[in-house]
């Protein structure tokens, strides 16, 4: 059924295809990102070169998209990148959502809960996204841990009044009343019987935050209070390209691409998911 | 919250050669030697008589600093949501007037990419593009509406473009949405059937009755702008408040990083305030 529909299958086909190279880079003739060779600095695109390995040979390297100021290769770093994007765009929709659940679930059956929560929840959504996660990242040492947990928080919110939505109306279901009045326990009410009929939304969600989550680690990163700059990821390539952009462009030029493509992906299969899952949706937006 | 940060801002302030009395006396000069609680408290105490303290880095009242750098992003947000407002809502229009058809079409494609292309990657595929190959427009910088008029406009156009790329996207889907809906309404067979101009059927009656969504999907844009003001001034080398974020934050100058977000939030929650109450106008059947 999911597969009929053109956007998951294109969304689909490129976002595996960008998890293919992340896993396979080494095999992609790359060379470790983090090295470097003052002999080959800023090169363009396709030129050949040298670089030195950590043991302090010499290899012939071609420069696909060619190499930035320190004489690092931009294609291995932008391979390696990938990798770093996909994780944290994956980890930050995980972690937001198994916490938007959990609250959600809360917030939405145990009526006491409801009303401090969602204050909570409105407090810290009233800090816009980005600015909330610059300011928690800086509050923490940077890390990959630190900038997932800080792009998920700025989610959860989020997730947490979509949750809080769906099981407002799944509440009045026969089945739930059926379940209370058996004397099931309300935990197994909540987790097993209201959770699984809010699978389609939040799985569309979810989507949603991965490429929210994969943009949001690329701007942190190129303002540079993201991921430390030792760690490749397509935002830190850019960042250090930027300052003679006008000189050799591909060093902002290639990182950009991929970062939009995959964006772009992720975005495609969740409005496919969307259309297929919720047609009521679909015929609205 | 964020003086649980491992930097530690005296110790930036007074440089790599400090002893470290000189760091523990800029440190008791700046209160940091006392409790978080405490700091809080004097900070809340503060806030409530409208001051948000004072920078570390710049040696100011956060406030005046706020003062001196709002200019050029509510230049720049304000000529964004003209742009945005401007060229999305018709968009829109056409498209739900055309539903199904190849306008249509390409603006959901267009509005998907503009979802996906981050600020910054366009902001430098705009740069390349028209600055450096045509060169039409400065690269970077910006000038006070003071030193004229023209200078001003022309340093900020490709910014506000640039930001605007997304808000359109945003805009003209829901524009395109509430419009479609409001089409399929009776009254427009009526007001069609009564012989009016097309025209007049998709403003005066498609579109008045979709006006409130439109509103609030630019209200709950302020969110998303604000994070592009700060990606884009950074790009564009404009001082305004975005740059103030990143520079405060890269110097661990935390008054100013929490006088800085307080400032956008209020500023964001404000604006949804006015659009909240702007509904009366736009649909004289809600009242308040």
């Amino acid at each position: 059924m999911m597969l009929g529909n053109w956007s998951v299958r294109i969304g689909g086909a490129a976002l595996l295809l960008m998890a293919l190279v992340s896993m396979a880079a080494p095999w992609l003739g790359t060379v470790d990102p983090s090295l470097f060779d003052a002999a080959s600095r800023d090169l363009r695109p396709g030129e050949s070169g040298e670089i030195l390995t950590l043991e302090g040979e010499t290899l012939k390297h071609t420069f696909r998209m060619g190499s930035d100021s320190f004489g690092r290769d931009i294609y291995s770093r932008v391979l390696y990148g990938t990798r770093v994007s996909l994780a944290v765009g994956v980890g930050a929709a995980a972690l937001a959502l198994a916490f938007g659940i959990v609250l959600g679930l809360c917030a939405g059956y145990l009526r006491w809960l409801d009303g401090p929560l969602m204050r909570v929840m409105d407090g810290l959504m009233a800090i816009p996204a980005i600015l909330l996660a610059i300011a928690l990242v800086a509050l923490w040492r940077a890390g990959i841990g630190t900038v997932v947990a800080a792009i998920a928080i700025t989610e959860i919110p989020r997730v947490t009044r979509l949750v809080r939505a769906l099981v407002l109306s799944i509440r009045e279901e026969p089945y739930v009343e059926a379940a209370v009045s058996l004397g099931t326990p309300t935990a197994k009410i909540m987790f097993g019987h209201i959770l699984p009929n809010c699978i389609a939304p939040l799985l569309v969600q979810g989507t949603y935050i991965v490429a929210f989550a994969i943009l949001v680690e690329a701007i942190l990163s190129f303002l540079g209070v993201g991921l430390p700059p030792d760690i490749p990821t397509w935002g830190n390539i850019m960042a250090e390209g930027r300052v003679q952009f006008v000189a050799y462009p591909h060093n902002v030029f290639f990182p950009g691409i991929f970062l939009a493509v995959t964006v772009l992906a992720v975005n495609m299969l969740g409005d496919g998911l969307r259309d297929t899952l919720d047609p009521k949706m679909a015929k609205r937006v | 919250m964020l003086r649980l940060t491992p930097g530690d801002p005296a110790a930036i302030l007074a440089g790599d050669a400090a002893s470290s009395e000189q760091i523990a006396a800029i440190r008791a000069s700046l209160g940091l030697d006392r409790s978080l609680p405490v700091q809080f408290a004097i900070w809340l105490g503060n806030l409530l008589q409208g001051e948000l303290g004072q920078s570390y880095f710049y040696k100011m009242q956060v406030t005046t600093l706020i003062g001196q750098r709002i200019e050029p992003t509510l230049a720049l947000a304000t000529l964004t949501i003209l742009i945005a407002v401007v060229v999305s809502i018709p968009l829109g229009v056409i498209a739900a007037w055309r539903f199904g058809g190849w306008f249509d079409r390409a603006l959901m494609g267009f509005s998907v990419i503009g979802f996906s292309v981050p600020v910054f990657v366009l902001a430098y595929i705009l740069i390349w593009i028209v600055s450096l190959k045509l060169g039409w427009f400065p690269v970077q910088g910006y000038r006070r509406i003071a030193d004229g008029f023209f200078p001003f406009l022309h340093h900020l156009i490709l910014p506000a473009i640039t930001l605007s790329v997304i808000y359109i996207a945003l805009i003209a889907r829901v524009t395109r949405a509430s419009v479609l809906e409001a089409l399929g309404e009776d009254y427009i067979r009526t007001a069609r059937a009564k012989g009016l101009p097309e025209m007049r059927v998709l403003v005066r009656h498609a579109l008045a009755n979709a006006a409130v969504p439109i509103a609030t999907v630019i209200g709950i844009g302020i969110a998303i702008l604000i994070g592009g003001v700060v990606v884009t001034e950074s790009v564009y080398a404009i001082p305004g408040l975005g740059r103030l974020t990143v520079d405060a934050v890269l110097a661990r100058d935390f008054p100013t990083v929490q006088g800085v977000i307080l400032f956008f939030s209020f500023v964001y929650v404000f604006v949804n305030l006015l659009i909240d109450l702007s509904y009366v106008f736009l649909d004289p059947r809600i009242r308040y």
